[in-house]
């Protein structure tokens, strides 16, 4: 690949997702793009910067997406869905208990284990939730990979990461060499596609957000501000949930580490004053191009 | 050091799974069949056992059974993984006391993931950037 091919992809990418490619990202380019050059009948990744430039939209749009989907599986992490049943949930229990309504936002829903994982979560608490309404939204900057969140669908080896054998039995039917999980579970996620870069406070605001393995994308300027409109989204006794490499230090004083809980946060009340953020030094992202996607 | 036997009639999945498992800090006992399996657990009952289902001889089901009814024998780990992709063989296994099931083809992600859910080895966390 060329320096100037791979200076523009990294502008695309930037422009059009967050995403923030270092400059030695070259491989990562090659191992995802150059699949989707080759399905679409090109040779090499200039081909397919040609046709970018072209002006063909639909394989911008698939470029984006297949830099920006992640793995996932169910249950990642295990401690975050640990921190879920133990500590975040008795504590939303209590603080909701005359409402009882809990509203739980997936940012990066992705192909759907995460917040199904979190819908097997609640399903297995069983009686204590009796009579309560729960909402979890999934959203993903990828339609298509929202597509096959909202059908469920996983193989075999998809199922056998970080799912309990237990869960599988229960809470999935089996098709062939794949695995379906069932529509009483399909039925406790919403499903949006959206852009984090983009407004999100027509979603309204939630008890609990995971924000998993995503933010690592964008540049320290989008990801302050990200977390400034997170922390908008979210009650002020509500929990955020971050990767396990991923923290708020030195990045916002918008949300605060929850003691001897590893990924999990809370909003600073103290800073929650409307419009605070980090230093605000660079430009904002630009948005511009991403109006025809 | 914790113990794993490894119990299937096929020696280039009980070599697969070996190197698998000496690559997660255990050491590997292995056995061709339910009943060469039954002999290693009278001598001394491993930690965990990595179980195929059809052997000759004796199955790994009825080798479960009987794991399960000597003094101990609810102690080891049994993580079956099995060409028995069936989610009725799935629930005949978790009720014979099975503890969890890998449906093969298996790698090293899935046995790791497995060992992780049943408590044999620990999580470990990325550092945080």
């Amino acid at each position: 690949m060329t320096p100037p091919d791979y200076e523009y992809l990294r502008k695309v990418l930037k422009d059009l997702s967050g995403l923030d490619l270092s400059a030695d990202k070259q491989y990562l380019i090659e191992s995802r793009l150059l699949p989707l050059a080759r399905k679409s009948g090109m040779s090499d990744i200039a081909e397919l910067v040609q046709k970018m430039k072209g002006g063909s939209s639909a394989l911008i749009n698939q470029v984006v997406e297949a830099m920006t989907t992640n793995e996932t599986f169910f249950f990642r992490d295990k401690v975050p869905f640990d921190h879920f049943r133990d500590t975040i949930m008795p504590e939303v229990l209590r603080a909701r208990a005359a409402r009882k309504s809990v509203r739980i936002w997936c940012a990066a829903g992705s192909t759907g284990q995460e917040p199904y994982s979190i819908a097997m979560c609640l399903k297995e608490m069983g009686a204590a939730l009796a009579g309560w309404r729960i909402e979890i939204l999934a959203t993903d900057l990828s339609q298509e990979v929202l597509e096959k969140s909202k059908a469920g669908i996983y193989s075999q080896f998809e199922v056998q990461r970080g799912l309990p054998i237990q869960l599988l039995v229960k809470h999935f039917k089996q098709m062939g060499d794949l695995w379906q999980i069932n529509s009483d579970i399909r039925a406790m996620v919403a499903h949006r596609q959206l852009n984090l870069l983009h407004d999100f406070s027509q979603l309204g605001v939630f008890d609990i957000i995971f924000c998993r393995n995503v933010l690592i994308y964008f540049d320290q300027e989008s990801k302050s501000r990200i977390f400034a409109r997170l922390a908008k989204a979210i009650e002020p006794d509500g929990f955020l949930v971050l990767g396990a490499a991923e923290t708020v230090v030195g990045l916002t004083e918008v949300f605060k580490p929850f003691p001897d809980r590893r990924g999990l946060y809370r909003p600073n009340d103290a800073q929650n004053a409307p419009g605070k953020v980090l230093p605000a030094g660079a430009a904002a992202p630009r948005l511009a191009a991403i109006a025809g996607l | 050091m914790k113990t794993c036997l490894v119990v299937d009639d096929s020696s280039v999945v009980r070599k697969i799974a070996r190197r698998i498992l000496e690559e997660m800090q255990f050491e590997i006992i292995e056995a061709e069949d339910g009943e060469q399996a039954l002999e290693v657990c009278k001598r001394a009952l491993p930690d965990a056992v990595l179980l195929d289902w059809n052997m000759p001889v004796m199955d790994g089901y009825e080798f479960l059974g009987n794991l399960r009814r000597m003094p101990g024998g609810d102690m080891p780990k049994v993580v079956f993984c099995t060409t028995e992709n069936g989610i009725d063989h799935i629930a005949r296994a978790l009720e014979a006391g099975a503890n969890e099931y890998i449906m093969k083809p298996f790698d090293k992600d899935i046995v790791a993931a497995k060992f992780m859910e049943v408590g044999l080895v620990q999580l470990t966390l990325p550092a945080s950037i």
